[in-house]
């Protein structure tokens, strides 16, 4: 650990958790608002041995990514919306061949090429996948720079771990703010002499004058469909692990609370606030904040205190996406409301304190 | 003071925080010798936390604010569209002009265009520091970062202004561990240290007697949420 605190930009602070947690290729395309972080990379990627790739898209960038991931590399990439947008085939290509990749978004408003002011927007591409077929991608939604940086530090490991690409998702603003962190330190990287052996799986170089191993293929073309069947059902085996193993959240003044906030990121600070400005009007208010997007953490919704939660409010920079994970994950046991801005809008702390309360006099 | 304040430093040093603070705190001084105050926002570098999100609070306290060609629109785009307008404060001898640059030598870049209205005396061109950004937490790495800028604006540095800070966890022991470097900056670049900057409300001044000058800032650009 860094003793002391530093100051640091978040896309700053992001490039430099991921080198420390072990990322040493960087393939991408700057967009704002997350510019900062391919500059980072270019800067400081080669002077720990890394290499550092300006694609000539998205698409390129992913697609290297691909490739690098393949052979072994522990690699990262990062965009902004659209950016992400052009990359959903690659995901899905990933997936399928189980290639480890840490990824991330630092959203914008949209739809399209919008704006460039913070959104939450993209939680269904996300969540979801924009790519074909039967996959997931856990994600991560860090509300902090630290936790953010704390996320990063974890995700190639993670990704390793899982053999499937891992996405942090975040916003603009985070992006954008300072904050005092607190770096980790450099974890070990692997020689290139070492990862055959490590990476048992990785297409590292076969020797066909007398290697001593197997041929490794990474692929996710498979033209007989019980073998396709079969590995989906191995991938979907390892995403039910991984909705156990991989459920992140925190909860908040849950007890006694009349109206609950589910929010993330950015939003769940506002709540906070807005939580503050409840209680000083006589309105007990709870945070569930989830941390993982996908899986999504249901288990947090059990923790409600039922005898006093009238009312659960999803706060977003979207027109309402995660309410629809609310919702299920409440399964009709209490009303679910929207307190959102979008278009890179954001609410002021005041404006969902005063939804909260239109809710809950609504309920009356 | 001279007539036109630069204001020049690392990104999240504090550039724009002490640029809204100054116009601030002259517009509630009269100065007979400047009836105008304008902020210039040149920061074409970065679309967030720049000095034109708060257009509104500069107005009402009487400060001209000037930045691109889309800034009556509200359009957030970070292009080096300037509007031609922005000269005005510029050459206005009554009007004290405060210019709010982009981080780094790259987004400071962006004033050499202007550079015919810099050739006098009546300009000051001031390097903000903040010891506990990652990339200048030592005197050498700042002095790197000052002397970039004074390479890509082929100007002197005039004065260095000492605004070591963590935002809300800032401390008067951070502060002073800041001020020992500055000095120590300004005495390897032979450029007075102008100011040390507290956070007003956050630390007392107090804390801080034995530092001089000192001056308090007011934290205008930072949303309360962000803290929470």
């Amino acid at each position: 650990m860094t003793t002391d605190k530093v100051l640091m930009k978040g896309n700053e602070a992001f490039a430099e958790a991921a080198i420390r947690g072990g990322a040493r290729l960087y393939f991408g395309y700057p967009i704002t608002p997350q510019s900062e972080v391919p500059e980072y990379m270019s800067r400081e990627l080669p002077k720990v041995g890394g290499c550092f790739i300006q694609a000539e898209s998205e698409l390129g960038a992913i697609n290297m990514a691909y490739g690098a991931g393949a052979a072994g590399g522990s690699v990262f990439i990062s965009s902004s919306s659209p950016g992400i947008a052009l990359m959903q085939e690659g995901m899905s290509f990933l997936c399928s061949a189980e290639v480890p990749l840490l990824a991330m978004n630092v959203s914008r408003g949209g739809p399209g090429i919008g704006g460039i002011q913070p959104g939450q927007a993209d939680y269904y591409q996300v969540t979801r996948g924009g790519g074909n077929g039967d996959y997931h991608i856990p994600v991560f939604a860090p509300s902090s720079i630290q936790e953010a940086v704390d996320l990063l530090y974890e995700g190639t490991e993670l990704a390793q771990t899982w053999r499937n690409p891992i996405m942090v998702f975040t916003d603009g603003m985070i992006g954008q703010m300072m904050e005092p962190v607190k770096l980790p330190d450099y974890k070990p990287v692997l020689k290139p002499s070492e990862i055959a052996g490590q990476r048992n799986w990785a297409c590292t170089g076969y020797d066909d004058r007398g290697g001593d191993r197997e041929r490794r293929v990474v692929k996710s073309l498979r033209m007989q469909p019980e073998k396709l069947e079969e590995h989906v059902e191995n991938l979907f085996a390892k995403y039910a692990r991984a909705e156990k193993e991989l459920a992140r959240w925190e909860s908040e003044n849950l007890k006694g609370a009349e109206v609950v906030f589910v929010a993330f990121g950015t939003t769940a600070r506002i709540c906070r606030e807005a939580i503050e400005i409840l209680a000083a009007q006589g309105v007990k208010a709870g945070l569930i904040r989830p941390i993982s997007l996908w899986p999504f953490p249901n288990k947090a919704f059990d923790e409600i205190d039922w005898s006093a939660t009238k009312a659960v409010v999803s706060a977003e920079l979207s027109m309402g996406q995660m309410i629809t994970d609310v919702q299920l994950a409440l399964n009709g046991r209490l009303p679910v409301f929207l307190a959102h801005r979008t278009g890179g809008m954001v609410p002021t702390s005041p404006e969902v304190a005063q939804r909260a309360k239109a809710v809950l006099e609504g309920l009356k | 003071m001279q007539r036109i304040i630069v204001v020049a430093g690392h990104y999240g040093s504090g550039k724009t925080e002490l640029a809204v603070s100054l116009a601030m705190d002259l517009s509630a001084r009269k100065d007979r010798a400047y009836p105008r105050l304008a902020v210039v926002d040149l920061d074409v570098a970065n679309p967030y936390f720049r000095s034109r999100e708060r257009m509104q609070l500069l107005r009402d306290h009487h400060v001209s604010l000037y930045a691109d060609v889309f800034n009556s629109t509200g359009t957030t785009a970070e292009l080096p569209a300037l509007t031609a307008a922005l000269r005005a404060p510029l050459e206005d001898e009554g009007c004290r002009t405060i210019v709010d640059l982009g981080g780094n030598d790259a987004g400071a870049r962006v004033l050499k265009q202007f550079s015919k209205y810099f050739q006098g005396e009546d300009h000051e061109l001031w390097a903000v520091v903040n010891f506990r950004r990652y990339e200048t937490l030592t005197v050498e790495n700042a002095r790197e970062h000052v002397e970039a800028i004074q390479r890509e604006l082929e100007m002197p540095v005039t004065g260095l202004v000492n605004n070591t800070h963590l935002l809300r966890e800032t401390t008067a022991e951070i502060i002073r561990e800041g001020y020992e470097k500055a000095k120590q900056l300004s005495r390897n670049m032979g450029i007075p240290l102008l100011a040390t900057c507290y956070p007003a409300g956050l630390v007392s001044p107090e804390a801080l007697a034995d530092i001089a000058p000192l001056r308090p800032l007011g934290l205008y650009m930072r949303p309360a949420y962000l803290d929470k």
